[in-house]
């Protein structure tokens, strides 16, 4: 079998990165899986790509602006309407900053 | 035949003539979805109420023979990751269950200015992550031609309602082969415009610089009338192209003498399922007896587009889905102490397996240390495959192709190996990666298990030419009885 690309340990801290969790179970169920699909595209590196521009974006626009102009928005209470939690005009979250 | 089994051309011309009234076509489709949907399962959510108004507005409209358009009193569905004003809108995830927009999409403003009838949302793979509807946060919906089947995905209520009578047609979105996977399994008509072609405001997006929205519906004479009434530029959406918007019904001649029809030899693969190989080769045959003339090409990274795909759309997607923390709207994980563990078991808790695993995998392509061997070795290669089709129609107007590998696969089939789902987008995925238009046309059937199962034709034209895959696609259904078949669902 060929040589792991990504590890456990690799796994746990993408899903840290990703602002996800898994257990044990899943961290091993997921290490095989990406695993899998890393080495399939991995076959991306046959192509020499040295001489080609990268395409983010199949149109190949240039910056899109309009007028610097103030105009309708969302209200606060239609920005607010879906709160999971809210107090007066903001969302309520629980704690940010820990206590030093 | 039923009302709610006709197309959009011939209803309109009898809603125009006053013979019908959109209110009775409604409540047609609306019945049509009774004694369906309990096998079929469409649809997240059916609007009744807001159907029956819409349609009482649109038989006032006509009755006043003011503002009428093709689509005015037609009933639509739309895909549950288009954000619909006041109306729940989950992109088949848990992690959206309670949302409602205080927006709507532009798409959603065009139909409603265009008079439509809103019958409901319809299920999706969960943020539009599948090809089989089978990844939903919900539930499955059914193949109408055979019930233990997928109807594909990740449009696949779109798909379903509209092959199975509950929508006269339908919006759904295309990010790898989405709408035209879907509508080849179901045997509809789907439409993947170029990039750019129709706004993405309101779409709930997965991959930005791959996302479009397009039609579902009976014919491609359907087809085009939706997609003038979607199509144009957006000042919302920066990346809507700035360009008129043709009348795509005028393209429909029943002419295609001359037309150079291009074959991709690296689509016809050894292993193809013979049975969907014959429906294509039949399908383009036909188009040369048409007069169309057809030209062998050849699109030589064909066998790099699914890698490609799997590493730009989760890289896109891991981006577009640090949104959903709990903190806005949405799921909300209860009883977290600290910021932190509620983003994580928000995320935990509310979205599926296949959504988790492409964000991990998107994200681990752009972390640090990867992010040159994995994305931007992926973005370079779709530029390579960019020029494939450049070059291809230098030599062809317009290529013909398998829609999917196969057709609908029983559900649970591929659920436990993803790399399998993956592949069969083969023969779409590189259209989104360059930004072309594609369109899906039922090609005929292949048989399992003694059900007639549909085969969807796939054409692709060049970036901004969806005129000429419209006129291939109208000569070819317009020679063949297929288009009048539905599936039989006691």
């Amino acid at each position: 079998m060929a040589e792991q690309k990504v590890t456990e340990a690799d796994v746990r801290h993408v899903a840290r990165l990703s602002r996800l969790e898994f257990n044990d179970e899943e961290i091993g169920l997921f290490t095989k899986h990406l695993n899998d699909i890393l080495t399939y595209v991995d076959k991306l590196a046959e192509l020499d790509t040295s001489n080609v521009e990268p395409t983010s974006h199949a149109l190949r626009m240039a910056n899109v602006f309009r007028e610097d102009v103030v105009a309708p928005s969302l209200s606060n209470e239609e920005a607010l309407a879906n709160a999971p939690d809210r107090e007066g005009p903001f969302f309520k979250v629980p704690q940010i900053i820990q206590e030093m | 035949m039923r009302l709610c089994e006709q197309t959009i051309e011939e209803l309109a011309k009898r809603l125009r003539a006053r013979e019908i009234s959109s209110v009775e076509l409604t409540r047609d489709v609306l019945e049509r979805i009774g004694e369906v949907e309990p096998r079929v399962q469409a649809y997240l959510r059916v609007t009744d109420a807001i159907a029956l108004s819409t349609a009482e507005a649109a038989d006032r409209r006509l009755a006043a023979g003011e503002g009428v358009t093709p689509l005015t009193g037609i009933p639509v569905a739309l895909k549950d990751n288009m954000c619909t004003l006041g109306v729940t809108t989950t992109a088949a995830s848990k992690i959206l269950g309670n949302f409602v927009p205080p927006y709507e999409a532009t798409v959603v403003r065009r139909l409603r200015e265009a008079g439509a009838v809103f019958v409901g949302k319809t299920n999706l793979d969960e943020f539009a992550m599948g090809s089989s509807t089978e990844n939903s946060g919900f539930f499955t919906t059914r193949n109408p031609w055979d019930l233990e089947r997928v109807p594909g995905g990740s449009s696949g209520g779109s798909a379903a309602a509209v092959a199975a009578g509950e929508c006269i047609a339908a919006l759904g979105s295309d990010t790898g082969g989405s709408i035209r996977q879907p509508a080849s399994l179901c045997g509809v008509v789907g439409v993947k415009p170029t990039y750019g072609r129709v706004s993405r405001y309101g779409l709930i997006a997965f991959a930005s610089s791959l996302d479009q929205i397009g039609p579902l519906a009976r014919s491609v004479g359907d087809a085009a009338l939706v997609m003038n009434v979607i199509a144009g530029h957006d000042p919302v959406d920066s990346t809507s192209a700035d360009m008129p918007v043709p009348d795509y019904t005028k393209a429909l001649t029943g002419d295609v003498r001359g037309l150079r029809i291009g074959v991709p030899k690296e689509y016809f693969i050894e292993g193809m399922d013979p049975r969907v190989e014959s429906c294509i080769r039949a399908a383009i045959e036909r188009l040369a007896g048409l007069g169309a003339e057809v030209v062998e090409v050849s699109l030589p990274h064909t066998e790099y587009a699914v890698a490609t795909y799997y590493l730009v759309a989760p890289a896109e997607a891991s981006s577009n889905l640090a949104r959903y923390d709990g903190v806005q709207y949405g799921y909300r994980a209860p009883g977290q102490k600290n910021i932190i563990d509620m983003y994580t078991k928000t995320r935990h808790d509310a979205f599926g397996d296949e959504v988790k695993r492409r964000i991990m995998l998107g994200t681990y392509a752009l972390s640090a240390g990867y992010y040159d061997a994995y994305y931007l070795k992926a973005l370079k290669v779709r530029t390579l495959i960019s020029r494939d089709f450049e070059r291809a129609f230098e030599r062809c107007d317009v290529i013909a192709a398998p829609t999917a590998p196969t057709p609908a696969f029983k559900i649970g089939e591929k659920a436990d190996d993803p790399i399998a789902m993956y592949l069969s987008d083969i023969f779409t995925l590189s259209v989104n990666l360059a930004g072309n238009a594609g369109i899906s046309v039922p090609c005929g059937f292949a048989q399992y298990d003694g059900k007639d199962l549909p085969v969807g034709l796939q054409l692709i034209a060049p970036v901004f030419g969806e005129e000429v895959m419209f006129r291939a696609a109208h000569a070819y259904e317009q020679s063949v009885e297929i288009r009048t078949r539905r599936p039989v669902l006691e």
